[in-house]
């Protein structure tokens, strides 16, 4: 044996190598898309988006046609993740922009230092109203807004001849124990979103009593909002047995059924979220950055936001979709909370809401 | 042969796997912890007691605990009688059946989410027991996941176990209850305790079973992790947590070791035959039904939901697989994402091997001193480790170390397949290790007597008792690659998703019509998993997933 071993060792090792290197996809000469995305071709800009982003292929086509660079788009999970990721990952990010974080989660990424404060060049009508309060030198550039409404099914109501719920308050009712589903603050940006309605709706000392008188009224907590309107809302598709959940203002318009919708969004329940774009500080394209962000607030990009991602434009130029101007109602004056405060908040009050649900 | 040419018989064979281990594994961990404890370069413990002083993180705590405990003892007691039944007697479907009870095993948590919901949510055929949402729920769960690890290592110990002293206590009067608790099961106790410790280590971090089939009342460890990390950005409380899951992970291992029964090559292996079933059988058949009932009933309730499109029977959503799906529509069709899974699967499991069969061969070899041997025990634990850290410190530590300096990795196609790779490793190492260790060294230092060659000893000696468990542990690490979710998540570039990364897509868009198409491609993902495992299962290699 005192020879042999190393032999064996030798082959071993080699062979590894080889069966590595095949494994590995043949090394990098084989392999030019892996260089795409550097330095090298200046003419690309990668958006870092969070998992429900989408835009039609045409628009994307517009925004090469009008700049010269190429959007890479590079899906980074929800915005919680989204957020997250580029704020541990400041100076050194994964693409050249990013859009998605939203006004809760606003002041993380600009407290970490993970943007470069840009101002669009050309700012559309309306716009500015939804500029990210305290953000003085423009790290962000608000592109849509949704609000997240309690929503109920009219159909259900009409059929057990049942008033509706209208309020906040009315959820607690025992008329409606067991028909409220929502999801979870903790996992996801609805729920959260949810959560600070109530805050604002019962201020710092009342709105864990509310939560309580929730729970006592039978309410279901599920942890996405995918599941609380697909599988516990009646007019999910499914087959929910639940006919009131936490959903979006906009949401009404996708349950149009001969000419009217079965659905209801209650506008004194709702939180308003707005999302930002922004540049990445550290990105190899700033310029195509910038371009891409002055894209986001153009007529096509905002004309196409209701249909690709269920949310209002911010830019008055442009005109909803037939259903969502029949049946998408906003709030006209939604709950709100400062970003500062929820940053400041957040853990003291989904440390009490996880104490109140598990009670 | 010499000390110095065994050490470096040992670096030379160990480096490879160590240096991966140590740049995909360690260094993104403990990147992730330094990042949370270290402000400015010290550590302040004050940090820790605030942690753990918290309640939501106590509550967490204790629910892992006992949770996974529980699960554990539950997947025991169902594991042992189910692998007495498929691996001492003989029945018809006997082959099907083991193969079927593997699958859960391989399966991605986000499809079990969706298997358990079709069945037990407020839509469900089980509706009326109200499970949803209660911990029972979660630990059926954890049963349906693990209760196929205790089938396979206790099966693999009783397969071979020698009959002789049982029947010896039997000739002299013990009754068959005394058999099993003075002799069977004593013998058994270092594959049930090593299958028990690995159950544990699953179920406490498993993610997906416990956010969706606990609703969020419920938290452990791991979505504790979770919330800290991207809810609360309290990078500290996320890296006090990683930690205590890391040191209970290593713990666990250190006693697994102990108890773990160390092949001895005096001792040859049985065949023994399997007797066919009597009468006498019926509480264990009755108990593997049970178990079989447990693990088919989401899949089958998977499966109906998936032929459903509006309330008619239809093999629509199985149709829109082939193409991206509805607005917004998906990168890829389904169809390729499921060619990209196979071909990351291929790829993820010819790393693994290969490292995998390094390992084993440098903790096989023969050890002449006592430091020696423990270096190749700590190795052969060191490549466990993965399974007991959580994904999202594991993953999210990835993205960020492979993304800066000379680490610059983030658009690398081998990314994902080697992070697969890493997670698949320990079942190729758990499988090539009992092997290569009953191969008796004599028979080598024989065929070197009789004049064969280093080549030539390999080939007649080693090869012949490797080959089998080698291909068949490919076939394993194929399919976890298969299922992989946690870490490719983080890892995954746009335009080639993986088909578990796709379903969550899907799961997550509105539309019944995207629901059904997650559904369908959850059971093709499931089929071919299905596939693979009796592909693994015609080459009856004993100790095949036995950890």
């Amino acid at each position: 044996m005192r020879t042999r071993t190393p032999a064996i060792t030798a082959t071993a090792i080699a062979a590894v190598s080889a069966l590595l290197l095949t494994a590995c996809g043949g090394g990098t000469p084989a392999e030019p898309d892996a260089e795409k995305s550097s330095s090298a071709d200046d003419k690309s800009v990668v958006l870092l988006t969070h998992d429900s982003f989408t835009l039609p292929k045409e628009v994307l086509a517009e925004f090469t046609e009008k700049t010269g660079y190429t959007a890479e788009i590079r899906h980074a999970g929800d915005g919680g993740e989204l957020t997250t990721k580029i704020a541990m990952d400041t100076g050194n990010p994964d693409g050249d922009a990013v859009f998605g974080v939203d006004n809760t989660f606003a002041s993380r990424a600009i407290d970490q230092g993970a943007l470069e404060a840009y101002t669009p060049s050309e700012i559309p009508e309306g716009v500015s109203d939804f500029d990210l309060p305290g953000d003085e030198e423009h790290f962000l550039t608000p592109v849509d807004n949704g609000s997240v409404c309690v929503n109920i099914d009219t159909e259900w109501f009409a059929a057990k001849k049942l008033t509706p719920p209208e309020s906040l308050d009315d959820l607690a009712e025992p008329a409606y124990k067991d028909l409220f589903v929502a999801p979870g603050a903790a996992t996801s940006t609805p729920g959260m979103a949810f959560l600070l309605a109530t805050v604002a709706e019962y201020g710092e000392d009342g709105w864990a009593d509310y939560w309580g008188k929730l729970m006592d009224n039978g309410t279901k907590v599920v942890d996405g909002w995918d599941q609380a309107y697909y599988s516990d809302f009646t007019q999910g598709g499914g087959k929910g047995t639940r006919p009131i959940v936490v959903s979006y203002d906009s949401s009404p318009a996708f349950t149009v059924k001969d000419g009217k919708t079965t659905t209801k969004a209650l506008l004194d329940t709702c939180f308003r979220q707005v999302e930002y774009a922004g540049v990445l500080k550290g990105a190899d394209h700033p310029e195509g950055a910038k371009a891409l962000i002055d894209f986001m607030l153009s007529d096509s990009v905002q004309g196409a936001l209701p249909e690709s991602m269920y949310v209002f434009p911010v830019s008055s130029r442009v005109e909803l979709p037939a259903d969502w101007a029949k049946f998408a109602q906003q709030p006209t004056s939604p709950l709100s909370v400062e970003p500062e405060e929820i940053e400041e908040n957040r853990e003291a009050w989904l440390a009490t809401w996880s104490d109140t649900i598990a009670q | 042969m010499s000390s110095t040419r065994r050490v470096g018989t040992l670096v030379a064979l160990a480096a490879l796997p160590v240096a991966v281990l140590a740049v995909f594994f360690v260094l993104p961990v403990t990147g992730m912890v330094q990042r949370g404890l270290f402000f400015d370069g010290s550590f302040d413990p004050s940090v820790v007691l605030r942690v753990l002083e918290r309640s939501e993180i106590q509550r967490a705590l204790w629910f892992t605990l006992w949770s996974s405990g529980l699960a554990t003892v539950l997947s025991v007691a169902l594991g042992l009688p189910a692998a007495f039944a498929l691996h001492r007697l003989a029945f018809p479907l006997q082959r099907v059946i083991r193969a079927g009870l593997l699958v859960p095993f391989v399966l991605p948590t986000v499809v079990v989410g969706v298997a358990f919901r079709e069945l037990i949510g407020e839509a469900g055929l089980l509706a009326p027991l109200g499970l949803d949402g209660t911990p029972t729920a979660i630990i059926l769960g954890l049963v349906f996941f693990n209760a196929s690890v205790v089938i396979r290592a206790v099966g693999a110990a009783w397969e071979s176990l020698d009959p002789r002293p049982g029947e010896a206590a039997a000739a002299l009067g013990a009754s068959p209850s005394r058999v099993l608790w003075t002799i069977t099961l004593p013998a058994l106790r270092p594959a049930i305790v090593s299958a028990a410790s690995v159950v544990f280590l699953f179920c406490a971090t498993a993610f997906g079973i416990v956010l969706t089939l606990g609703g969020v009342r419920y938290n452990s460890i791991e979505t504790e992790i979770y919330k800290l990390t991207f809810t609360l950005f309290d990078l500290p409380g996320a890296a006090v947590l990683s930690v205590l899951q890391l040191v209970v992970v290593v713990g666990l291992l250190v006693v697994a070791g102990r108890l773990r029964s160390v092949p001895d090559p005096a001792q040859s292996r049985v065949v023994v035959r399997r007797r066919r079933v009597s009468l006498r059988d019926l509480p264990v058949l009755l108990s593997t039904s049970v178990l079989v009932l447990l693990v088919a009933g989401p899949l089958l309730a998977l499966l109906l939901g998936s032929l459903r499109v509006d309330d008619r029977w239809s093999l629509g959503n199985y149709v829109a697989l082939q193409t991206p799906g509805f607005d917004p529509p998906l990168p890829v069709p389904v169809t390729t994402a499921l060619m990209t899974s196979l071909a990351v699967a291929v790829q993820a499991s010819a790393v693994a091997l290969v490292l995998g069969l390094l390992v084993a061969f440098a903790v096989t070899r023969r050890s002449r001193t006592r430091a020696e041997r423990r270096v190749r025990a700590v190795l052969d634990g060191l490549f466990m480790v993965p399974l007991g850290v959580s994904a999202v410190t594991l993953g999210l530590g990835l993205y960020l170390t492979l993304g800066s300096g000379a680490l610059d990795f983030r658009d690398e196609p081998w990314l994902v397949p080697l992070a697969q790779a890493l997670v698949a490793l320990p079942l190729v190492v758990r499988t090539l290790v009992p092997v290569l260790g009953s191969v008796d060294d004599r028979l080598r230092q024989a065929a070197a007597g009789l004049g064969a060659g280093p080549l030539r000893t390999v080939m007649t000696v080693d090869v012949p008792a490797v080959w089998k468990p080698l291909f068949a542990s490919s076939g394993f690490a194929f399919a976890a690659s298969l299922g992989e979710f946690g870490a490719t998540s983080f890892l995954v570039r746009e335009e080639r998703p993986t088909l578990p990364v796709v379903i969550l897509r899907l799961l997550s868009r509105p539309g019944s019509d995207n629901y059904g198409m997650a559904l369908a491609a959850a059971c093709v993902l499931a089929a071919a998993t299905a596939v693979v495992m009796l592909l693994v299962e015609r080459l009856r290699v004993p100790s095949i997933g036995a950890l």
